[in-house]
């Protein structure tokens, strides 16, 4: 296999690789997962503590 | 369920406070070499005192002092926070402090000296390169080690840009400061010719792209929720960002060779890739500044959050910037211009250090148990960093178009309309403008330091402990 042909493949790899982790992250069976997730940062707190908004 | 293990504030507490220290430095060396454009007798004619001695020291003290220690401290804090456990072999958590200081210590004494490899934001020499390895790998192992541990099964977005920042840069520095040395203070790069050049370019932008991008999109992705109150607008957006980005933007360096001895197609490649970058970068910033989606009010009461948003805003417009001064017809105007410079602190100024000074508001109050001593204060420190950061960029687009016009304008016989020192007369009231607007972010910092150590002047260290996570993720 020469260089170029390696390259070209790889490329291509990468190229469907991503396009695979894009219809993954939006994908319907993904969408608890993730909204649990991003609540991550606010599970660090007691919620008795929760800052409340100044207004 | 009581759980008795507490947070390791201390190296975090250690970082902060430096971030601080390092930020004052780092920006006061910037004002005054920025001075020492506009009137060149500030150089006392003491060689240590050089624009050319002193500008390495200046993007080394703000870049690896004062980000890198924003970024130490922010990852060390999010990492313990999201994965609910205490950071993993606190000796070397307290070797990663220590050797990172050295390292800059170091830096603030060859520098001066003339001791440099000039290759751009890695000038430092091989011994202090090693010492750099070492306190890298420590730093990975502390923080892959801490994921490893997690008592959470998710790993938070912000943990994914902390770790590709890590990774990289640990990746970047090896292949980059190869190196044969002759003495202790003196070595030659284990490349030649445009391979160097090229070699230098993919380190030079990737430091952009993963020490200034990645890992300060950490910091937005933790604490923009986390002072807005709100979870980040589309976590999905998010997964989607950081590959985006992490595909993307190794590829971009040639776009600062173009029309160098660098082979054309490569130029090419490098122009695309970094036209693509817009992508992944916008949907990073509009992720970020919609996480306020439905609580835009917060913006009119709570300055800290102000800070945050408007460095996303900067970040989002110096990466439009970015891509099209990577376009080869733009780039042969503005390319060795103040655009160029312009540019630089664009992202520097308004993303990188806005948004590390945000997380600094956040931060040192609770890492010391205390409320914030003044809102008022983050309010007037916000207005002269936006106010510095506009006359900065604004003077040096004028300046950069400028410089280029008159280095390209040719008479009708083809020989050059201003000779080259015309045009550095012509710079003269904008050095001055850019002086003024560093001085004012300067200012702002100094208002942030004075705020911050009221805040904890008399306080006592404090220790929290980790809740136990909420659900089984």
């Amino acid at each position: 296999m020469t260089f170029t042909l390696f390259q070209s493949i790889w490329s291509i790899v990468v190229l469907i690789t991503f396009l695979g982790i894009v219809v993954w992250a939006y994908s319907g069976k993904r969408k608890s997962a993730f909204d649990e997730a991003a609540q991550l940062p606010f599970e660090d707190e007691p919620v008795t503590n929760k800052k409340t908004s100044s207004e | 369920m009581t759980n008795t293990e507490t947070y390791n504030y201390k190296v975090v507490r250690q970082f902060s406070i430096m971030t601080i220290v390092w930020g004052l430095v780092g920006m006061s060396v910037g004002v005054l070499i920025a001075a020492q454009l506009a009137w060149p007798v500030l150089n006392f004619d003491v060689p240590w005192l050089t624009f050319s001695r002193l500008r390495p020291l200046h993007t080394n003290a703000v870049i690896f002092a004062f980000g890198g220690s924003a970024l130490f401290a922010c990852s060390y804090y999010v990492v313990q926070h999201t994965c609910h456990v205490r950071l993993v072999f606190p000796a070397l958590a307290a070797f990663t402090f220590w050797g990172w200081q050295v390292v800059i210590l170091l830096a603030a004494i060859t520098l001066p000296l003339g001791i440099t490899s000039s290759k751009e934001y890695a000038e430092l020499e091989w011994p202090i390169d090693i010492l750099i390895t070492l306190v890298w790998v420590s730093y990975a192992v502390v923080f892959f080690g801490t994921i490893m541990k997690r008592r959470v099964k998710h790993i938070y977005v912000a943990n994914w840009f902390f770790g590709a920042f890590i990774i990289t840069v640990a990746v970047l520095h090896l292949f980059n400061s190869a190196a044969l040395p002759v003495s202790l203070w003196k070595s030659y790069s284990a490349y030649a010719g445009v391979q160097d050049a090229m070699v230098q370019w993919w380190y030079g932008h990737n430091a952009v792209g993963f020490f200034l991008t990645a890992g300060f999109l950490g910091i937005m992705y933790y604490f923009v929720p986390k002072q807005a109150g709100r979870p980040v607008y589309s976590y999905r957006l998010s997964v989607v960002h950081f590959w985006a980005l992490v595909f993307t933007y190794i590829w971009a360096g040639p776009h600062h060779l173009h029309y160098t001895a660098l082979p054309d197609w490569a130029q090419s490649l490098g122009m695309i890739m970094s036209l693509i970058l817009l992508a992944p970068s916008w949907g990073g910033m509009i992720n970020g500044i919609m996480t306020l989606s439905g609580a835009w009010h917060k913006l009119r009461t709570d300055p800290v959050l102000r800070l945050l948003i408007v460095s996303i805003s900067f970040y989002g417009m110096s990466t439009f910037e970015g891509p099209m001064m990577a376009i080869k017809t733009v780039n042969a105007l503005s390319h060795y211009t103040d655009w160029t410079v312009g540019h630089v602190h664009s992202g520097a100024l308004g993303w990188v250090a806005l948004v590390s000074m945000g997380a600094m508001y956040y931060l040192i109050p609770r890492l010391f148990g205390r409320e914030l001593y003044s809102l008022r204060l983050v309010e007037v420190h916000f207005w002269a960093a936006t106010i510095g950061i506009v006359l900065y960029i604004a003077s040096m687009w004028v300046a950069g178009i400028m410089q280029g016009l008159m280095w390209r304008a040719v008479n009708a016989d083809g020989t050059l309309t201003y000779s080259f020192v015309e045009s550095v007369q012509a710079m003269h009231p904008y050095y001055i403008v850019r002086t003024l607007g560093g001085a004012f972010f300067l200012l702002g910092a100094v208002i942030m330091a004075y705020n911050l150590w009221r805040t904890i002047a008399d306080a006592k260290p404090v220790e929290v402990e980790i809740p136990e996570p909420a659900s089984a993720h």
